[in-house]
């Protein structure tokens, strides 16, 4: 008896929808049973990560937060990645939307809020896209991998934040910190949703969800860049260009990065310092896959690794677990994912060995 | 400009490539066979904290020895994580680009939870192994004032070269890498050739990652390679996937490198430190650009690089 491998025609949607639920709970399993074997309470460790957000509504705020720069970079990548177009350099884009949208603040600093809102959006989406130009034109003109090309270019944007922090835009009155001065009033987002305290971020999130679902499910375009990733030369066949595809998926996924590094300087920190890069450009590569590359799935798997960063900080502080655990719980829920595409694509079959002689006669 | 001065830049130099080259060598055999692992930060820093917590461990009970089984721990440890990426890629036909983004990311949190409890400590530096009137001689240390690794460095470029293009074993392992299935359907074990190559380039990876932690700065440091694995990634793309031009590339990195130690050093420079520490990467990308412009390495990468392969489908 072994296991057969057969390609399936269609990919199962059953699979498709279970595969990330499986993944979720088997990072969970795996990780209780490493907690205990390094001497930590497993189940609690699991508990405070994964539910601990979900059940405390003191935490719903700090889940928020963290969901919403998650999901609008991720809504950007997946777009790319149905072209097979990887962008692995959203955290790049993100620091320097951040940027340019602080940029044009300083540079305008008494416009009032209706004002200096849109045009700090603005640039900020605008900045996320001029850095994802760069491979863009690498990629169509000289046929540069954009794989290494953005990912080169994320310790290029982080060194430019140094530099501006540390030297033109430091804050005079920061104590000699490397920062940028705060943003005034006029120029941080209030919350949208009055008498609540919704981050005003996630509700782009929740808009933009809707958005690229309309996008991806029901315009040509989201038709042609899954053709253009599914089966290029059918694409070149059906008129779908290409290089336009690079472009318009970089430029997307880039400004989606941008706008996200901006709400984020604006709604969150009211300043840029040293600690405005967080990763969540590279998290925001997992949620893309684990949303299997959806929209809808996208901002549900933006919530699960936002639950995973509350969590692991609660776990940090009432089991003790190192800092680096929500690291490892991501990674291992993206393998997970990976390892588990097979099933979406092929049928398991367990097939008897029959006698040779039997075998012989059967269709290979 | 001193004789001195030079000397001083050159052993810099030479210092500064020595984990890119392992880990550009590594890597350029895993992509010769047709898999693109771009986990490489993630396998250097596995080696980098495992080297130094072995070497931390058993200095007591080894002694001179210790630093040796460091490395071969790094090694072991390397391969031992790309075999993880491996499984998901060769046996489960995963995505590489996506698993090796996995793996990346795997191994900075890995090497972060098992060297908290090693932050702060200090192992002696894994240098010189030549005597002394050799090693601290003003000129003779330029040939013999390095580690150990800086010399196997050197020995894996040539021995990878001479590997891929003078012999039998080399050539299969091309061949998987241009055609996988012709080389499978002629009785090739395709499969189990890309686990070995996976699996050196994870060794050497680990090795590149251990030089960070046992002989630059002997001690351990959350994501101490800072980005130097990527660095290897394109110089391997530089290289035209040819282990002579992988050597060069890989000292014009590390020139580039030092200019950006000597810049912060002197404190004078007519461009800001972060420029420096930038130009690397600048560097990388306009590289690849005129490289790929030229049409050299479009027709040189494997054609295989990056596609799952499945044989019995």
């Amino acid at each position: 008896m072994r296991i057969r491998l057969e390609k399936r025609l269609t990919p199962s949607r059953f699979m498709l929808v279970a595969t990330p639920v499986a993944s979720v709970l088997l990072t969970m399993l795996l990780g209780a049973i490493i907690f205990e074997l390094l001497g930590f309470d497993g189940l609690d460790a699991i508990y405070q990560t994964f539910i601990t957000p979900i059940v405390a509504p003191y935490k719903w705020v700090d889940v928020l937060t963290k969901a919403a720069p998650l999901i609008i970079i991720a809504l950007g990548l997946s777009l790319g990645n149905q072209a097979k177009i990887w962008n692995i350099g959203a955290e790049g884009q993100y620091v320097i939307g951040a940027l340019t949208g602080a940029g044009v603040a300083f540079a305008l600093p008494d416009k009032p809020a209706f004002i200096a809102i849109p045009v700090m959006i603005a640039a900020g989406i605008l900045g996320g896209m001029a850095w994802a130009a760069v491979p863009a034109l690498l990629k169509t003109r000289f046929h540069v991998s954009e794989v290494l090309s953005t990912l080169m270019l994320v310790y290029v944007a982080m060194q430019v934040l140094n530099y501006l922090i540390g030297g033109p835009w430091k804050d005079p009155n920061g104590h000699n910190f490397p920062q940028t001065p705060p943003f005034t009033p006029a120029q941080t987002l209030p919350n949208v949703i009055p008498g609540t305290v919704v981050p005003p971020g996630f509700v782009v999130a929740i808009a933009l969800t809707l958005i690229f679902w309309l996008l991806q499910a029901r315009s040509v375009y989201g038709f042609s860049v899954r053709t253009v990733g599914a089966a290029p030369s059918a694409a070149r066949y059906g008129g779908f260009d290409a290089s336009r595809t690079v472009w318009s998926t970089l430029m997307i996924s880039g400004g989606m990065a941008g706008l996200a590094g901006i709400l984020e300087a604006m709604s969150q920190l009211g300043q840029i310092n040293l600690g405005f890069p967080s990763g969540y450009g590279f998290t925001a590569i997992i949620v893309s896959f684990l949303g299997r590359l959806h929209p809808i799935g996208v901002f549900l798997a933006g919530l699960i690794l936002a639950v995973t960063y509350v969590g692991g900080q609660v776990a940090q502080t009432v089991v003790h677990v190192p800092e680096a655990t929500a690291g490892i719980f991501q990674a291992t829920m993206l393998f997970f994912i990976l390892a588990s595409d097979i099933l979406v694509r092929y049928r398991l079959r367990i097939v008897r060995d029959a006698p040779r002689a039997a075998g012989a006669g059967a269709p290979a | 400009m001193t004789l001195d001065f030079i000397i001083d830049a050159i052993v810099t130099v030479i210092g500064v490539t020595t984990p890119i080259l392992l880990a550009a060598t590594g890597e350029l055999i895993v992509e010769k066979s047709g898999v693109l692992n771009l986990g490489v930060e993630g396998m250097m820093l596995v080696g980098a904290v495992t080297g130094f917590a072995v070497t931390l461990n058993s200095g007591d009970a080894l002694g001179d020895w210790a630093p040796w089984v460091g490395v071969v721990a790094a090694a072991v440890a390397g391969a031992a994580s790309s075999m993880l990426f491996a499984f998901l890629v060769l046996t489960l036909a995963s995505n590489h680009v996506a698993t090796g983004l996995a793996l990346a990311i795997f191994g900075i949190g890995l090497s972060s939870l098992v060297g908290a409890g090693y932050v702060g400590m200090v192992i002696p530096p894994f240098n010189q192994v030549f005597p002394d009137w050799l090693a601290t001689d003003p000129i003779g240390r330029v040939v013999f004032g390095y580690s150990p690794l800086v010399y196997f460095a050197l020995i894996m470029v040539f021995a990878v070269g001479w590997f891929m293009n003078r012999t039998r074993a080399g050539l299969i392992l091309r061949a998987v890498g241009e055609n996988d299935i012709s080389a499978h359907s002629i009785g090739y074990p395709v499969i189990a050739i890309r686990y070995a190559a996976v699996a050196f380039g994870g060794a050497l990876a680990g090795i590149g990652g251990s030089y960070f932690s046992m002989v630059i700065t002997p001690m351990w440091a959350e994501q101490m390679t800072a980005g130097r694995g990527w660095i290897a990634l394109a110089l391997v793309v530089f290289s035209g996937w040819r282990a002579g031009r992988l050597l060069v590339g890989a000292y014009f990195f590390g020139i580039l490198m030092t200019l950006e130690l000597y810049a912060k050093a002197s404190g004078y420079s007519f461009l800001p430190s972060q420029f420096w520490a930038a130009m690397p990467y600048i560097m990388a990308v306009a590289v690849l650009a005129v490289m790929s412009a030229r049409g050299v390495t479009g027709s040189e990468a494997p054609a295989c690089l990056g596609r799952p392969f499945m044989p019995n489908s």
